[in-house]
């Protein structure tokens, strides 16, 4: 295996990481304004206040990856989805600083709970049209973007956006069931039923255009011998999401979390399968894309040594802050 | 272009601001959770909790706007990501995996896990925090040194940076050292005179407050001791800017004509550069020749050896330079000030220089700027100093694109960042106290209570500071 395709691996990783992690609290942000005014508000908060800066530096580890790792796809992607990236950007400053301000501040608390769920909604919903914009493909002349500045703006595009919304919002309903109890508990599990059969249907209808959109991808899923190494794929995501719905009307704790997290995985795994070898369909391949040898030799060594540890600390911090959210805050 | 620089300048000046306080106070918070450790006494808690909320609303607002910046080399200057990303971009990607992940790791577990996990453990992870602050700061300053001094680099065929044999000479790049150490004195100066500023406020409300005291102690010794550090440093980071980067010093000290024997210093002036001459110049014959050169008879070259195309916009290199050093010999004068007033045993009553204190708290922050242009401006026209101009760097994007994002982003953090800094100062207007709560997650209802409850003894220190908080509003 050469050096790129460990690398496309290690963003890839980064991306799922920061999918999950930042999903979940993201989706929190999204269901805010179906929580009650008050405890329910203040324990969904305090659930991810300790962990919520750690998920999101998988999102600068993912952006300064790729310029490391993939300058050109970097150079590309950002440009070629501009507005996108600048409201992500603007919604993520207003849910951050709301972890902070709304408890500074009482009497706007209601204010910056609105600003807490708009910024997620917005971010969540540009992170899914970008990702819907790179699948579509485009327009590279030269080393740089070539296309006009509403191409990210398509009925697909906004298909994705959807997804990447109702997935966020499985996974923060799901982590609520795990980290809440009584009647938060129960408020829940009805929003992960919801957002579970959300998901599920935007995933299908993502799957389906997406062959409907590239003769390509369709070549890839539906023909020899390809379609044995893809047919799995469609397989596990339906006994999962199945599973999944079992466990949320039950009486899991947990057990729905790590099976949103398992859907989002086979998920990826299927756009990974999907865009392969490209990093930015349809011209740039990973290898037309990589950075020279030296600079991913160096990094894979700052990774092979630092990112045991970053997953070391992170397990850590989670383990403090096991259990179901109190009262008490912490305290 | 120039929208897409105003908005790049407009973010990174605003990014600036938070970093250069954070790197100081997760230090401070360090050394005041230590001596609390080693003393047990209850002050060093008290003041630890008072600073941690501050850097929990500034470490925010930090991470967001750090996100930005992660992000605009990419939407904004594409052209230099793809070309110079396989040099940058390991040291960048350096900086996510060793630092951020590290200061936000335990950041919960400092913000909120105390009672979690123990005193010891908790003091660790403040550690690490500071840590963190650091090794980014060391990554960063790392880039920009190499666009400032680019080393240890190969061009490729298609344009493209690539990295030398040694990865080495890339990192410590000849002007990084100057400029790391320079930089992280900054950052602790600007702490320590926002945290004398504090003191000051609340020596000047009341003069037997323990914990304004310590505070405004502990800041003056660090202006008395290391401004005049800083101040070497600066010099010595001059003389490497002088050799590395000569036209840049040219713009600092405004010298459009060469001097074959001898540079005079222009201490003030209007800088032309349409007529190349500084108006009104108040100047000393010999002293830069002395500074720069130590030689009063040295020759210097001026920007008349630069072609006019190579040159730096003079007016604002020359006037940031002063500011920073302006505000450098103010802060030095404090420092003195307050050895004179503790050798009189008046450090606490001299009410003249708590004034003084206030009004150079947010002077760290102007110095910091003022030197950030002075280096970023100073490199101008490139990007990459002598080897790619800004003007090529630059992302192919419509120009009501860039407007757009450039007005929402100014609203944006004017707003955002407004607020939160209103939120500080309105923190920082609350006396110090006994039994701090340090940074709760419920100022609400049930959760208030359970806060305030440890002990009968707390209560009072508690009342004793909503008079003040209601004068501050």
């Amino acid at each position: 295996m050469d050096l790129t395709v460990i690398w496309a691996f290690i963003i890839a990783f980064a991306v799922f990481a920061y999918v999950v992690m930042d999903g979940f609290d993201l989706g929190i942000g999204i269901l805010f304004p179906t929580f009650d005014v008050g405890r329910e508000r203040d324990r969904a908060m305090n659930s991810i206040a300790p962990v919520w800066d750690g998920n999101e530096t998988w999102l600068v580890l993912g952006g300064g990856g790729l310029l490391a790792a993939f300058p050109l796809a970097y150079a590309v992607v950002l440009p070629a989805t501009y507005p996108l990236i600048i409201a992500m950007l603007l919604g993520l400053v207003f849910r951050g600083v709301a972890f902070e301000y709304r408890w500074r501040d009482p009497a706007h608390r209601r204010l910056w709970d609105a600003a807490f769920a708009g910024g997620s909604l917005v971010a969540a919903m540009a992170q899914g049209m970008t990702l819907g914009a790179l699948l579509q493909g485009i327009d590279v002349v030269d080393r740089s973007y070539a296309g006009s500045w509403f191409d990210w703006l398509t009925p697909y595009t906004l298909l994705c956006g959807l997804g990447v919304v109702a997935g966020y919002a499985l996974l923060g309903s799901t982590w609520l069931i795990w980290k809440l109890d009584g009647e938060g508990q129960a408020h829940a599990r009805k929003l992960a039923l919801r957002a579970a059969i959300a998901t599920i249907l935007l995933m299908g209808a993502v799957s389906l255009y997406n062959i409907f959109l590239n003769a390509e991808y369709a070549e890839r899923w539906l023909t020899e011998p390809e379609i044995y190494f893809a047919a799995p794929v469609p397989i596990l995501t339906a006994i999962i999401a199945l599973s999944m719905l079992q466990a949320i009307r039950k009486d899991h704790d947990s057990k729905p979390f790590w099976l949103a997290i398992a859907l989002f995985f086979f998920g990826m795994a299927g756009l990974g399968f999907t865009m392969w070898p490209y990093v930015v369909p349809p011209g740039i391949t990973i290898w037309d894309a990589a950075a020279p040898e030296r600079s991913q030799i160096f990094m894979l060594i700052g990774v092979a040594i630092t990112m045991p540890l970053i997953i070391g600390y992170t397990v850590w911090t989670y383990w403090v802050f096991r259990g179901k959210v109190t009262d008490e805050g912490y305290h | 272009m120039l929208l897409a620089r105003m908005q790049f300048a407009f973010t990174i000046s605003f990014h600036f601001f938070f970093p250069a306080f954070t790197i100081g106070l997760a230090s401070y918070l360090m050394v005041l959770e230590g001596l609390w450790l080693r003393t047990g006494k209850q002050l060093y808690l008290d003041l630890f909790k008072y600073w941690v909320k501050i850097f929990a609303i500034v470490f925010a607002m930090g991470v967001v706007s750090g996100i930005v910046m992660s992000y605009q080399f990419g939407t904004n200057w594409s052209v230099f990501s793809d070309v110079a990303g396989p040099v940058i971009g390991p040291l960048m990607a350096y900086e996510v995996l060793t630092a951020f992940f590290l200061e936000a790791g335990f950041l919960g577990v400092m913000l909120f896990g105390m009672n979690k996990v123990g005193k010891k453990l908790h003091f660790a992870a403040t550690c690490m925090v500071a840590l963190g602050t650091f090794v980014s700061a060391f990554w960063i300053l790392s880039v920009n040194s190499w666009m400032q001094t680019p080393v240890g680099f190969e061009m490729g065929a298609n344009g493209q940076f690539l990295p030398g044999p040694s990865w080495w000479d890339i990192v410590f790049n000849p002007s990084f050292p100057y400029r790391l150490v320079h930089t992280v004195m900054a950052a602790y100066l600007t702490t320590a005179f926002v945290v004398g500023g504090v003191g000051a406020w609340h020596l000047l409300k009341d003069r037997t407050n323990a914990h304004a005291r310590k505070m405004f102690t502990m800041a003056m010794w660090m202006a008395a001791l290391v401004t005049p550090l800083q101040i070497f440093a600066g010099d010595l980071h001059g003389l490497n800017t002088l050799e590395h980067q000569p036209q840049k010093v040219m713009a600092m000290e405004g010298h459009f004509d060469s001097h074959p024997d001898g540079a005079p210093l222009i201490l003030f002036g209007i800088p032309d550069s349409e007529e190349k001459t500084v108006r009104y110049a108040i100047q000393i014959p010999r002293l830069s020749s002395l500074i720069l050169k130590h030689d009063l008879d040295a020759p210097m070259d001026g920007l008349d050896t630069i072609p006019d195309d190579e040159e730096p916009p003079v007016g604002m290199v020359f006037w940031s330079f002063r500011i920073m050093v302006g505000i450098g010999f103010a802060m030095l004068g404090i420092g003195l000030w307050s050895l004179v007033a503790r050798w009189r045993g008046r450090l606490y009553d001299w009410s003249l220089l708590h004034k003084a204190a206030i009004v150079m708290a947010p002077s760290g922050f102007i110095a910091v700027l003022a030197g950030w242009i002075t280096t970023e401006v100073g490199r101008q026209p490139y990007v990459i100093y002598g080897l790619l101009r800004t003007a090529d760097a630059a992302s192919p994007l419509d120009a009501p694109a860039v407007a757009a994002s450039l007005l929402a982003f100014i609203v944006v953090y004017f707003t955002v960042f407004g607020i939160g800094i209103w939120y500080i100062l309105r923190l920082m207007g609350k006396a110090p106290h006994t039994g701090e709560v340090g940074a709760k997650r419920g100022d609400s209802g049930p959760i208030r209570t359970a806060g305030l409850t440890p002990g009968p003894t707390q209560s009072p220190g508690h009342e004793e500071t909503l008079p003040a908080e209601k004068k501050d509003i």
